[in-house]
């Protein structure tokens, strides 16, 4: 079972990298948010360092939906599918497989990237490592919420609109807990471990549940 | 080993395209699904697949032993024990066709090397295309890419002895047809099982045949089961 799972995750590394393929698109996205803000702003560079998380983690939910809608549509629509219904291997295990994938080539690489991205708004280093921290525990819980609406809407023609307006509803506690813990770092009466870790638990409860959803909906699909 | 299908009524977008419907297939035989467009070929296959659920009756891949599993029932249901190649082929057009094969290995349950991949691809003559992405193959060559998945179990231990198939000849050319025809031969005389769904002749001589149409009951007749009365 173990083969089977890392041969997914293989082939679905693989897809993002090719023509057609995500690949690291959202990381490209999200730094055009980041730089499209200070523009919109103007220099205002105290103005840019209070918001810096806050835009930071709303450009990080947004990129997270670049290739979303994607994550089983393209495998129902070529039959793909069929052939992770019909392994062994128990449709919750391929669902978190392919949100790992998903994520390792958008959450985690923005996690990774965001101090670079900090700079342009003006982001002390204590900032930075914050919304570096609270991004790399986050971002799995937008995949995985994400994914639910994903295997929705696996189905339907442009299902990506509706997978926006259903999810990103969903994804509010989140993005709330990764910004407080993310302003509480840098000054503020909360320390930063309280939020930061009810984020965690927020990313351990959406795989579980996720997971569970989202192969139900894939079953009960077609 | 057989395959029992018990009253099965399958329904699509409302339409009750199935109404009890109770056939046994045995190892060694083949099932040709007959009829028109719209009469529920796709759907009984996707419903044998495990794809859609059966409106009701039940579907079950009984073993030889009576002693296995409870009460002669398989363990595993009928989805893992079978491959599935049907219209949509499941193919990533952005992999080559050994890199596809590969997958489909690790899914069906025994995991491959590349060089098995191309070595199955060989059975339909594709081996010197194994490490062209599918994207540029002409859709012929991917049916055959798709068809490669049956004749897996040859070279690693997959043991999926239930054959779906849905239109298996689409775009194939005559030479293909006739490998296919062949590669069925083998698995029946293996005893493997298959249900095909087909407008087209399969050249599988003392197949049985099931004709659906769109209204309700079937009855057992000499050569098979017909639609109506």
């Amino acid at each position: 079972m173990m083969a089977a799972l890392g041969a997914l995750l293989v082939r679905d590394l693989k897809l993002a990298a090719r023509v057609g393929g995500s690949g690291l698109l959202g990381v490209v996205f999200f730094l055009m948010l980041v730089t499209l803000i200070p523009f919109a702003l103007g220099p205002d560079l105290n103005l840019l360092s209070r918001i810096g998380p806050a835009i930071l983690w709303i450009a990080a939910v947004l990129a997270t939906l670049i290739g979303l809608d994607r994550l089983f549509q393209g495998d129902e629509e070529d039959g793909s599918l069929d052939l992770m219904r019909m392994s062994h291997v128990p449709l919750e295990l391929v669902v978190i497989v392919k949100g790992l994938a998903h994520w390792l080539t958008t959450g985690f690489p923005l996690a990774l990237l965001s101090p670079l991205f900090g700079l342009l708004l003006a982001q002390e280093p204590d900032a930075m490592l914050a919304v570096m921290a609270t991004l790399m525990v986050g971002t799995p819980a937008l995949t995985f919420i994400g994914g639910i609406g994903a295997a929705l809407t696996a189905s339907l023609p442009r299902g990506g609109l509706i997978l926006a307006v259903l999810v990103l509803p969903l994804m509010i506690p989140t993005l709330i807990f990764g910004v407080s813990a993310a302003q509480a770092a840098i000054g503020g009466t909360v320390p930063f471990l309280t939020p930061f870790l009810v984020l965690a638990a927020l990313s351990l409860v959406a795989i579980v549940t996720g997971a569970v959803a989202s192969a139900a909906a894939l079953r009960g699909g077609g | 080993m057989k395959l029992a299908i018990d009253h099965l009524s399958c329904r699509r977008a409302g339409r009750l395209l199935i109404d009890d419907l109770t056939l046994t297939i045995a190892g060694g035989e083949a099932l040709v699904v007959k009829g028109p467009n719209g009469a529920g070929k796709s759907t009984l296959l996707a419903t044998l697949a495990g794809r859609l659920k059966p409106a009701g009756g039940t579907i079950r891949l009984v073993g030889d032993d009576a002693t296995a599993g409870r009460g002669g029932e398989e363990d595993a249901p009928l989805a893992e024990r079978a491959v599935l190649v049907g219209h949509r082929d499941g193919l990533k057009v952005a992999l080559t066709a050994a890199e596809n094969l590969v997958f489909a290995a690790a899914m069906l349950g025994a995991p491959a090397t590349p060089a098995e991949a191309a070595a199955a691809l060989d059975v339909f003559g594709l081996a010197h295309l194994a490490d062209i992405p599918v994207g540029y193959l002409s859709a012929g060559q991917r049916r055959r890419v798709a068809l490669t998945r049956l004749v897996l179990a040859r070279f690693v231990p997959v043991d999926r002895p239930v054959w779906l198939l849905d239109e298996p000849t689409s775009a194939l050319d005559a030479a293909a047809q006739e490998d296919l025809a062949h590669l069925m031969r083998q698995h029946l005389a293996g005893g493997g099982l298959i249900v095909a769904a087909t407008h087209l002749p399969l050249g599988l001589e003392g197949a049985r045949s099931l004709t659906l149409g769109s209204q309700a009951g079937y009855h057992d007749a000499a050569d098979g089961w017909e639609f109506g009365a």
